[in-house]
């Protein structure tokens, strides 16, 4: 019997207050992320417990215990308290994933500072952008990204404190920077801050269409989020290894890749390589995972390496896979029932979110390529783009909306009030998807209702590889759209023009995607790039991407008359 | 042809290296998360400019990409 249950029951008796019970938690109480994710699990007795079991590309492998995950934790918030960090202060987590980042996450939630994870294959035009918008106060990172902070620092004046976490203790330090061991020392005592409910949390960046990317403020009370939706769609229990293959540099990652799972008390693991089909099934055989959680750019790729390296290991142990970050084909669902003998189960969300929302239950019966259905609690339609009025009739296109109220739910964009309330019409919150729903309930996915290109479950911004791609110095105009990918489902395409004194060639192309890999982040990186004479425009000179989207993907381009050289 | 070796290696290097990893001819580079899978194709893309050649989509596969040594190896099947 899965954590769930009877999903039909669940809708009939459901309420938040179940989660808030099973954490202890009562409303006006002191709720706090790290607490919950370390110290309560020892109050438990649990603390011998293992929580994390890590393992590198060189093959370099350590274990944390629930009480090392306390400690660590603590020393890290002496730290920066001693560094005069505060409650509210963003601390931003930029690094790859070692030890550090799961526990400085919890040890940052300890003091009431608000945790900005980002991927550590952000260059430093990416980095620059979050850490200014952010008024960062202090960035922890491993030497090899401290040389992407040295470059911007200058133009950070809110950034006081670089702190590397694996100084060789020989090398020099730049100014701001400071070195930190976290296994020196086990601090067993730590004041905790008394976060509330609506204290802030993290701060996910996520891409905007039009401006600069946005960042997505959590609060607190996710916790309750995501530790029911951990238990009931991931359905991980205390005897389970599970596994999470997000970075948390994005919000899987920390949702579920540190913050349900260590509040539910299970071991995880985490695996800092690169990816390999053989890899990652040792991996899974190695520690005897039991919970997968995934992402259809992995299975797929996967799925290319072919059955033949499935059977040349032991995965029996696998009892529940999931899947999130790009809708899953119905063929990804299919063969990993062939090769696994148990099927993806696919989930939505988004970073605002904060946790699931539509999903394929345990014990629920799959339609492959299809959503699922919606958490109980959370109220979720489709609506008319028009009128946003809720569409009755089964299997009609609209815009996903859901009633806002769950606790994961963003509180704001920092700094940026007027495109939070942007994403509300009508009483609902807008993810920017569009989706139908069947006769059964069943959702299902159609596609972003942006320029916004998700390539291999990650968002990027055309608005920032263009604004990027201007500073390239052949570069005279761009725009930037999705094409189609057979493994990432889409990745970026871009269209120039050049300055006059600039001539096409293969090489410059190399140069300009190598350009915008160091400057923003491979994911960014226009896998192609078109040089074209012209750019299509509106007669107000705006880059009409629609058409050029069209043209990619095969679509009508629909209505022109706006167009500047029709 | 170690000429091809010491032109791919130089490329990793100054693309995806950083003062704390030496890259040898040997050092796995996609499973050992040097090169992401994105990037690959930007390394790709080098190869086939530099030496004039395709690279079929079905050869560029992650292990092909796994080393200089690797590399090396495929380049010198498409170079004529």
């Amino acid at each position: 019997m899965s954590n769930i249950g009877s999903y039909e029951e669940r809708l009939k008796n459901f309420d938040w207050s179940i989660a808030e019970k099973e954490l202890g938690y009562k409303e006006g109480e002191v709720i706090n992320i790290g607490w919950y994710c370390s110290d309560r699990i020892c109050k438990m007795g649990n603390g011998d417990k293992t929580a994390l079991l890590w393992e590198n590309a060189l093959g370099e492998e350590k274990r944390y215990t629930y009480n090392d995950i306390r400690v660590f934790s603590n020393s890290i918030a002496t730290f920066l308290r001693r560094l005069g960090l505060k409650n509210e202060d963003r601390v931003c987590l930029f690094m790859d994933r070692i030890p550090e980042l799961y526990i400085g996450l919890v040890g940052i939630l300890k003091i009431g500072a608000i945790a900005q994870p980002l991927f550590s294959a952000f260059g430093d035009e990416s980095l620059f952008i979050r850490l200014e918008n952010a008024g960062t106060s202090a960035i922890i990172t491993q030497r090899k990204h401290a040389l992407k902070v040295r470059k911007i620092i200058n133009r950070l004046p809110d950034l006081k404190h670089v702190i590397i976490v694996d100084h060789d203790g020989i090398k020099e330090l730049k100014e701001k920077e400071i070195a930190f061991s976290m296994e020196a020392e086990r601090v067993e005592e730590l004041e905790l801050f008394p976060t509330k409910a609506e204290s802030p949390s993290l701060l996910h960046y996520t891409s905007g269409t039009t401006g600069m990317p946005k960042g997505v403020q959590h609060v607190h009370y996710s916790l309750i989020s995501q530790y029911l939706t951990a238990k009931w769609v991931l359905d991980i229990t205390e005897h389970d290894i599970y596994w999470c293959t997000a970075d948390p540099g994005w919000v899987t990652g920390t949702s579920y890749g540190i913050i349900a799972p260590w509040a539910l008390g299970v071991t995880q693991c985490v695996l800092d390589s690169g990816f390999s089909a053989e890899i990652w099934y040792r991996f899974i055989q190695k520690y005897k995972v039991t919970v997968w959680y995934s992402a259809p750019t992995a299975i797929r790729s996967l799925m290319k390496a072919g059955d033949q390296v499935v059977r040349q290991f032991d995965l029996s142990c696998l009892r529940h896979l999931i899947s999130v970050g790009e809708p899953l084909n119905a063929e990804a669902v299919v063969w990993s029932e062939k090769v696994f003998g148990l099927p993806f189960h696919d989930s939505y969300w988004q970073t605002e979110t904060g946790s699931i929302m539509i999903t394929n239950f345990p014990g629920m019966k799959i339609r492959p390529g299809s959503m699922g259905k919606p958490f109980p609690g959370i109220t979720c339609t489709v609506v008319k783009p028009e009128t946003f009025e809720p569409i009755h009739e089964p299997g009609v296109i609209g815009l996903i909306a859901f009633r806002p109220g769950w606790p994961a739910m963003m509180r704001t964009y920092w700094k940026n009030e007027e495109t939070y309330n942007g994403k509300f019409k009508n009483g609902w919150y807008l993810p920017g998807d569009r989706a139908r729903i069947d006769t059964d309930g069943y959702f299902w996915f159609i596609g972003r209702d942006d320029d916004i290109i998700n390539t291999a479950g990650h968002l990027v911004s055309p608005f920032e590889v263009e604004s990027a791609l201007l500073e390239h110095p052949a570069v005279a105009e761009s725009a930037v759209v999705s094409k189609p990918d057979e493994i990432n489902m889409e990745v970026v395409k871009a269209f120039v023009t050049l300055k006059p004194e600039f001539t096409v060639s293969e090489e410059l192309e190399l140069d300009i995607m190598n350009f915008i890999r160091r400057k923003l982040s491979s994911l960014a990186m226009p896998q192609e790039v078109e040089y074209v004479d012209s750019l299509p425009k509106t007669r107000s000179g705006k880059i009409m991407r629609r058409l050029l989207h069209a043209k990619e993907w095969g679509e009508e381009i629909g209505d022109v008359s706006t167009l500047e050289n029709d | 042809m170690d000429d091809v070796k010491d032109v791919i290696l130089k490329y990793v290097i100054e693309e995806y290296g950083d003062e704390d990893h030496v890259i040898t001819n040997e050092t796995p580079l996609i499973s050992g998360g040097l090169v992401d899978s994105f990037s690959m194709v930007s390394l790709k893309r080098f190869l086939e400019v530099k030496y004039k050649i395709s690279i079929p989509d079905e050869d560029a596969s992650p292990e092909a990409f796994d080393s200089v040594n690797k590399i090396a190896d495929l380049v010198k099947r498409f170079i004529s």
